[in-house]
């Protein structure tokens, strides 16, 4: 790679909300000046000590944040076995799966619920894929007595239903959306049309570091919390940084959120995993920057899953969270510098660490960290014991169990 | 002077405002879409817009979603609809024809080609949805080099701070949008439109057009005599895609029946002396 690398990879974006040439605000007129307006509020929250020390005693109190860092010795030990003598690094898991919800959508909804209420917004709207963020958006709020309407595909509606009777739980109406495969870039297709809509008195709480600028720098941020905790608790346990991250990527919010605080750290190495389908060689993945191309969608430019003639492409994964063709515009720009790697694990491999991560750890883990713990099932035995891992254990796989029951042919 | 600006010059002389149309291109196949685009001028259309299909048309309603999948199951790209543009100017050379849609087929295309392409084509002008001001270098100095109007949405929520700095960015004509919405989803009130124009007029020379929520040959006439014109796309849109089978495949009278209700349209519009 010629071209000069940053001093710092955690500079941007820049005043266009641009990471290099990813990101921006590709938006129609109608939504430019409230995007603009949305980002004028999150700039005067950054400075805003009020505000900061609500959303942190929210974290603290209601999230129950910090997550623990666990380290997996069970797995690490299994892994060993299959490993050279020397071999096979030891495995932390950050457990965000433990926040109030199940995931870590929570973080940044609670900062952007709040800013929501700052701006004099009345009612909220959100996308969902795996439904967790409908769920975390959903529950505050639920807490904040605000109105919510959840937009999520009609296919995901199906193999979500434990988080859609959740949501409903909690007051918020989910409508299903079916143009397109009725999956997630479709539900956000459909909440920005809503938004255009319903302007004046709606906020619309994007679940990843995707959509418009300020929306991939503000969910970043509320979400490097996952970051910042692992790095300190990683001091306590080893007395160093870890040698590698991992973490799924759908839009890519809970890994910005763990990489993020960690940009600048050369010694860290990062691995981003995208969604391998049925395979990457197959047209049934969802690996936008392994296959996938730079174009415009969903307000910014960003790697897309796209036909020669920029037609969007329909992902697929068994995981509803990650089945989406884009991928947030910084994780764009930190692939084309090469500073974190971004590769694939397919469904037949999230399903095999999914029952794994069970029995070993006693952690039933979501299908979109099963992808990232079937990538430190490949490579964790590969690299010195007295190396260190931590993968996000971003959510929970309760939400999963009638998929995965499904696919190994249980009968519930 | 450019095709746009001398239809609108003669329109004002004429005393009456534009109808603009707009239809899908390749819906619901190319040789349909082709014999409609040739009648519209005969029908009444003074500016004809073409949609550009694409899979995420986040500004659309349901009936132009259900167009653009029409036009992209029957081959809709981006090269063929410069290709029906080419066999339109055939026939005509005074009709402006727009190009609207969104930016990642131009973008797939190449801005540089596309905008030369279209302008070799016998394209007037463009209207990317989603590229606001804010991104206006993507295609701007590519657009003006190919001598290709770029025409900008502004909006009920587009503020007084802001509207200079649009209008500065835009050239052919105002695309006014009557409602804050998506299109063919609500109607605009004569009250909406009465209260938009005196807010733009004064930041611009350029003739304002407006849609999203005109259906009505009522509707039309009220926009084009507040406004120098109205663009009715919806309306058309459902109208051609009732007049379809089962299978969604153009029947015998599909092309007049749309024709049929831009006659209708054009009829109102005309019957009444513009305001400017």
């Amino acid at each position: 790679m010629n071209k000069p690398l940053p001093n710092s990879f955690r500079q941007g974006p820049d005043a266009r909300g641009r990471f290099g040439q990813f990101g921006g605000r590709f938006v129609a007129e109608t939504l430019m000046p409230l995007i603009l307006e949305v980002e004028q509020a999150y700039e005067a929250s950054k400075t805003d000590t009020a505000f900061q020390a609500e959303w942190r005693r929210l974290l603290t109190h209601y999230v129950g944040r910090p997550s623990p860092l666990w380290y997996a010795d069970r797995l690490t030990t299994h892994l060993r076995k299959g490993a050279a003598p020397g071999m096979g690094a030891k495995v932390y898991f950050k457990r965000d799966e433990l926040n109030h919800t199940g995931a870590h959508k929570i973080n940044a909804v609670l900062g952007q619920i709040l800013l929501a209420k700052k701006m004099g917004k009345t009612r909220i709207i959100a996308e969902t894929g795996a439904g967790q963020h409908g769920v975390a958006t959903a529950t505050a709020c639920a807490l904040f007595d605000l109105p919510c309407t959840v937009f999520m595909g009609a296919t995901d509606v199906e193999r979500q239903q434990p988080n859609v009777f959740r949501m409903k739980l909690l007051g918020a109406e989910v409508v299903p959306v079916t143009s397109g495969a009725a999956t997630l870039k479709d539900a956000m297709n459909e909440a920005l049309r809503h938004w255009v809509a319903n302007v004046e008195d709606t906020y619309y709480c994007i679940g990843t570091v995707a959509g418009p600028h300020p929306y991939p720098a503000m969910v970043r941020d509320f979400q490097s919390v996952i970051g910042e905790e692992t790095r300190g608790q990683m001091m306590a346990a080893e007395g160093r940084l870890p040698d590698a991250l991992v973490a799924a990527i759908g839009g890519g919010s809970n890994a910005m959120g763990l990489f993020y605080p960690f940009l600048d750290d050369e010694q860290v190495a990062m691995y981003g995993v995208e969604a391998a389908g049925k395979g990457v060689e197959t047209h049934e993945h969802a690996a936008s920057l392994t296959k996938g191309r730079p174009g415009v969608l969903h307000g910014n430019r960003t790697y897309l899953l796209q036909d020669e003639a920029g037609q969007i492409l329909e992902a697929h994964s068994i995981s509803a969270g990650l089945d989406y063709p884009g991928v947030g515009p910084e994780h764009s720009w930190l692939h084309e510098l090469g500073r974190v790697n971004y590769v694939h694990a397919t469904d037949d491999e999230a399903l095999a660490a999914f029952q794994l991560c069970s029995k070993l750890e006693g952690i039933i883990p979501a299908l979109e960290p099963a992808h990232a713990l079937a990538y430190v099932i490949r490579q964790a035995p590969l690299m010195p014991a007295d190396r260190i891992v931590v993968m996000n254990m971003c959510g929970r796989g309760d939400k999963d169990i009638f998929t995965v029951a499904r696919h190994l042919g249980v009968q519930l | 002077m450019s095709r746009i600006a001398a239809r609108f010059a003669a329109l004002k002389h004429e005393g009456r405002g534009a109808l603009v149309t707009y239809l899908s291109g390749y819906d619901p196949d190319p040789a349909t879409s082709l014999a409609i685009l040739r009648g519209l001028p005969g029908a009444g259309a003074d500016v004809i817009e073409v949609g550009v299909p694409f899979t995420d048309p986040m500004a659309d309603g349901p009936s132009i979603q259900r167009a653009g999948l029409r036009a992209l199951k029957a081959g809709a790209t981006l090269d063929g609809v410069l290709a029906l543009v080419r066999d339109f100017r055939k026939e005509n050379a005074a009709t402006p024809v727009v190009l609207m849609g969104y930016y990642n087929p131009i973008l797939s295309y190449g801005v540089d080609a596309f905008c030369n392409d279209a302008a070799a084509s016998g394209v007037d002008g463009l209207i990317v949805v989603d590229v606001p001001p804010e991104e206006a270098d993507e295609i701007e100095p590519q657009a003006k080099a190919n001598g290709l109007d770029l025409i900008r949405l502004v909006a009920p929520t587009t503020d007084d701070a802001r509207l200079p700095r649009v209008l500065a960015a835009t050239t052919g004509f105002v695309y006014y949008v009557a409602i804050t919405g998506i299109t063919g989803t609500r109607s605009a009130t004569t009250a909406d439109l009465a209260a938009a124009l005196p807010r733009i007029r004064p930041h611009t020379d350029l003739p304002v057009c407006v849609g999203f929520g005109i259906r009505t040959p009522e509707q039309a006439a009220e926009a084009a005599r507040i406004a120098d014109g109205a663009v009715v796309g919806t309306a058309l849109v459902d109208a051609l895609a009732a007049s379809l089978d089962a299978e969604g495949r153009a029947k015998p009278d599909t092309v007049r029946k749309v024709l049929d209700q831009v006659r209708a349209l054009a009829e109102a519009v005309r019957g009444v002396p513009s305001a400017a």
